[in-house]
């Protein structure tokens, strides 16, 4: 009987443990996902447009910033922000080349033409760089360290503190720059906003900048965990426009909460019933959301029209 | 009415003879597939090219009508000719369901979700070992047959694929020029006016959703059925971009188009063989290229460029 | 014929409609008026199911068709125009009625793809409605022209076209006149008539005072969001509160 009881609470505590590890995997593949759900909506409030290309800019992050490491040798700290200025200025010919001068923008072409964008500069990326599956060396050594049972790894932590950091710049660009205040005018009014001054066109410009600084900047600092290959940026783009979803595609808290909730979703899914289906529970959750709340779950609903 | 149907009859009789130009060489193999994506890329058109919906999840339906026509022939030893209604059936039952919630949704969010369906459809594939024999795939699907024919060489499976498929284009192109085509082109061009001459915009969405995902069902069975060998990775997300792209680049809105950019797509990785993989690049190419300067696609881009020319020619002659 | 009683509508806050009450008599021409903001293009958009309305309720010959949507009310013979024209811009001018006459034919996808003898009799009991409606209206020669191609003026005119296409008991345009020259206006308001007389209730939101006096029985005035005045136009023109609401308090 003692005995029973005692494997009994064993098997509560590791549960417990391994749920634990589940979470903490859980919060760090979130926070990417919120970094990259926040790029989605970056572009989609400035521009009505939701960039398919997104996840392209993430595996242009750890790609690059592999590239500059191994090909030309540069150390880890000058190599990031080198692939991160690279995945910017991809951006910003993306926007000049493809969207702009698009003739007819209606919603249907601008969904296509950002779809064969990214399939452009995957396809890109694979003649450059081939198809294999590579790594990047964690930024501060591998060794894992144990809380409450549960151990992490140093990247998780550095993955953690990066996301805040952008997330408080962010904040900072879009509330207490004249920059930043102006590319919120244009997404509440964009004709209100020409009219006083402001360039429509910079701004959308701007947009698409920043939405590929973030998504570069998530596939770097994810890229020592999952490794990166050509092809990463198609689920890591979606899982990130789920997070957005479940935001309601606001650039601010709910999208970094949305991303949190479908990362530990997905980590305790994969862990507790089958990791064969981890992927399809982002898409599942998509789908509900979409179906029940489109305003996101933690907005409001729109007045009703008929 | 009459040209419509010229048309027609000048396609079929074009099809059936160009057998006869490649005798049994391997391109007649790429013609059955010709026949199927043309078929995908018709069904595809019918939803985006006519009623303005935009669908990133066809290459699901598909696949669930090669798996379940697959499984149903290869495992449970059902005759094809039962499985393929029966697959297409289930399939139509499933589209109709999830088109109500889905059609809701409009324009960047439609595709996603769509998008989403496809990729779950896929994962699925890949899980469900036991039954579909996951990633490494499953053989031994039986071909089509009728008494002692058996469909089982390049050119027998070439008419039979095709009857299906010009089948399917007389069928569209009857829809299209008619009442319930006409709601459709309506419903594209201002939804809230076609509301008020009284089409019931949801549920026509949602029927036309459904027998664009038939069609393709059917386009699965024959799939299995002349492969006899299926396996995730030809249904996956990119599969129903490269449907996208046929469609576009032939032309929305036009059921000959989606027959030029099943052909062209489907010819083109054959012409570019040794160069496969820069297939991806040009994917992007073409796709990108025809919607920033050719958004009317082939059908529509081809006699714009040849009125160009002889304008150009005309201005010529006359300096 | 079609009772609208106290309608109210609120948009996050701001009341676009008070209780607005009045009733439509069968065949007559009831023109809806009142300054910019007083709520006409919203108290169209709620009777004809565009949006929802906060309170109240629409009768259609003693049925209540309060929130039905627009396919609902083309059945039940409720049609508009809309002010910024509403047209299927790729399809030709012949098909745009064609569409008119969704109700009026019974054809399923299948019986549609698969040619059966019915439906292709149908089609062409369509198309010669049809092409009677564009005659009624006076655009029978563009028949062939892509709808997105004509005039404002024309482009109206097709639209009114459409809308009879449906057959319906009561018509509601919304500012037909807008953008109209005056020579088009008069051909608009001798069209208005010739309606009337087929028996079929017309409804106008208008801002153009004359077209309103010349062919109304009954004008509705609206002023911020509630029903200022009910008449005759005569009765209308020498309302105080009218002028006033108008000219604004002085």
């Amino acid at each position: 009987m003692k005995v029973r009881e005692f494997l009994c609470k064993k098997r509560k505590t590791m549960q417990f443990e391994q749920i634990l590890q589940y979470t903490f995997s859980g919060l760090s593949t979130g926070a990417i996902y919120a970094l990259i759900g926040i790029g989605f909506s970056i572009i989609f409030t400035a521009t009505g447009i939701i960039n398919f290309a997104q996840g392209e800019f993430v595996m242009l992050g750890g790609m690059l910033t592999l590239f500059f490491l191994e090909v030309l040798k540069l150390p880890l700290w000058a190599a990031i922000p080198s692939a991160v200025a690279v995945s910017a200025l991809a951006g910003l010919l993306f926007e000049r080349l493809a969207i702009r001068p698009l003739r007819q923008p209606t919603p249907l072409n601008l969904v296509i033409v950002t779809i064969a964008g990214s399939i452009l500069i995957r396809g890109l990326a694979m003649l450059l760089w081939g198809k294999d599956t590579h790594a990047i060396p964690p930024f501060t050594g591998d060794e894992p360290i144990s809380i409450a049972g549960a151990t992490i790894l140093p990247q998780h932590i550095w993955i953690l503190a990066i996301t805040l950091l952008i997330i408080a710049v962010n904040k900072f660009f879009f509330y207490h720059t004249i920059s930043g205040k102006a590319m919120r005018a244009c997404s509440y009014n964009r004709r209100a906003a020409g009219l006083v001054g402001i360039d429509v066109h910079r701004m959308v410009l701007f947009s698409f900048v920043i939405s590929s600084v973030l998504g570069s900047l998530a596939g770097i600092i994810v890229a020592p965990l999952t490794m990166t290959a050509y092809d990463v940026g198609i689920m890591l783009g979606l899982k990130g426009f789920c997070a957005a979803i479940i935001g309601g595609m606001s650039s601010g808290m709910a999208t970094v909460v949305g991303g949190l909730i479908l990362g530990v979703l997905e980590s305790l899914g994969a862990g507790l019933i089958s990791s064969g289906y981890k992927d399809a529970i982002a898409f599942i959750i998509l789908l509900l959301i979409l179906f029940i709340r489109p305003q996101g779950l933690f907005g409001k609903a729109e007045s009703e029209r008929v | 009415m009459k040209r419509e149907l010229l048309k027609f009859l000048l396609f079929a009789v074009l099809i059936l003879v160009a057998p006869l130009a490649f005798k049994g060489g391997y391109l007649l193999n790429v013609l059955v597939f010709v026949g199927i994506n043309t078929m995908l890329a018709v069904a595809l058109n019918l939803l985006l090219g006519y009623a303005g919906q935009i669908s990133l999840g066809h290459a699901g339906f598909f696949g669930i009508g090669a798996y379940l026509s697959g499984v149903l022939t290869a495992t449970c030893g059902w005759n094809p000719w039962l499985a393929m209604p029966f697959a297409a059936l289930a399939v139509g039952i499933l589209a109709g369901l999830i088109g109500f919630p889905i059609l809701k949704l409009k324009g960047h969010y439609l595709a996603m979700a769509t998008l989403g369906l496809g990729i779950i459809i896929y994962i699925v594939f890949n899980e469900t070992v036991d039954l579909t024999g996951g990633p490494s795939g499953l053989s031994g699907i039986p071909n089509f047959a009728v008494g002692s024919l058996v469909f089982d060489s390049d050119i027998k499976n070439y008419y039979l694929v095709w009857t299906f498929t010009l089948a399917v284009v007389l069928f569209s192109v009857n829809l299209a020029g008619s009442r319930v085509g006409r709601a459709l082109r309506a419903v594209h061009d201002s939804e809230v006016a076609a509301r008020v001459m009284g089409v019931n915009v949801r549920l026509l969405k949602v029927q036309v959703f459904a027998l664009s995902a038939v069609i393709c069902s059917l386009a699965g069975s024959l799939y299995a059925h002349t492969m006899t060998f299926i396996s995730p990775v030809s249904f996956g997300f990119n599969f129903s971009v490269e449907l996208l792209t046929m469609v576009v680049i032939g032309g929305l809105g036009s059921v000959y188009g989606s027959f030029l950019g099943a052909a062209l797509l489907t010819l083109l990785p054959e012409l570019l063989r040794g160069a496969q993989d820069y297939d991806i690049v040009i994917y992007g190419g073409l796709l990108m290229v025809m919607v920033m300067f050719v958004p009317g696609g082939l059908v529509r881009g081809i006699p714009d460029l040849f009125r160009r020319m002889a304008r150009l020619r005309e201005d010529a002659g006359n300096a | 014929m079609l009772e609208v009683s106290g309608i109210t509508r609120v948009f996050g806050g701001v009341t676009a409609l008070e209780d607005v009450s009045f009733t439509i008599r069968q065949g007559a021409i009831t023109g809806v008026i009142g300054p910019n903001g007083a709520g006409k293009t919203t108290l169209f958009n709620i009777i004809t199911g565009i949006y929802s309305r906060t309170s109240g309720r629409v009768l259609l010959e003693d049925r209540d068709i309060t929130g039905l949507p627009p396919e609902r009310l083309a059945h039940l013979g409720m049609v508009r125009t809309f002010q910024n024209i509403e047209l299927f811009g790729t399809m030709s001018v012949l098909e745009n009625v064609m569409v008119g006459l969704h109700t009026k034919s019974s054809s399923g996808l299948l019986a549609c793809s698969l040619k059966m003898p019915w439906s292709i009799a149908e089609e062409r009991c369509i198309r010669k409605t049809a092409t009677k409606w564009l005659e009624f209206t006076g655009i029978g020669e563009l028949a062939g022209d892509t709808a997105g191609n004509l005039s404002f003026g024309k482009g109206r005119l097709l639209e009114i076209a459409r809308a009879l296409a449906v057959e319906p008991r009561i018509i509601l345009m919304d500012e037909p006149a807008a953008g109209l020259n005056s020579q088009e206006t008069l051909g608009l308001a001798h069209l208005i008539g010739k309606i009337r007389q087929m028996g079929v209730t017309v409804v106008l939101v208008e801002h153009d005072m004359e077209l309103v006096m010349d062919v109304c029985d009954r004008i509705v005035v609206l002023n911020l969001g509630k029903k200022l005045a009910e008449g005759t136009p005569r009765e209308i023109q020498e309302n105080r509160e009218v002028i006033a609401a108008y000219l604004g308090d002085e």
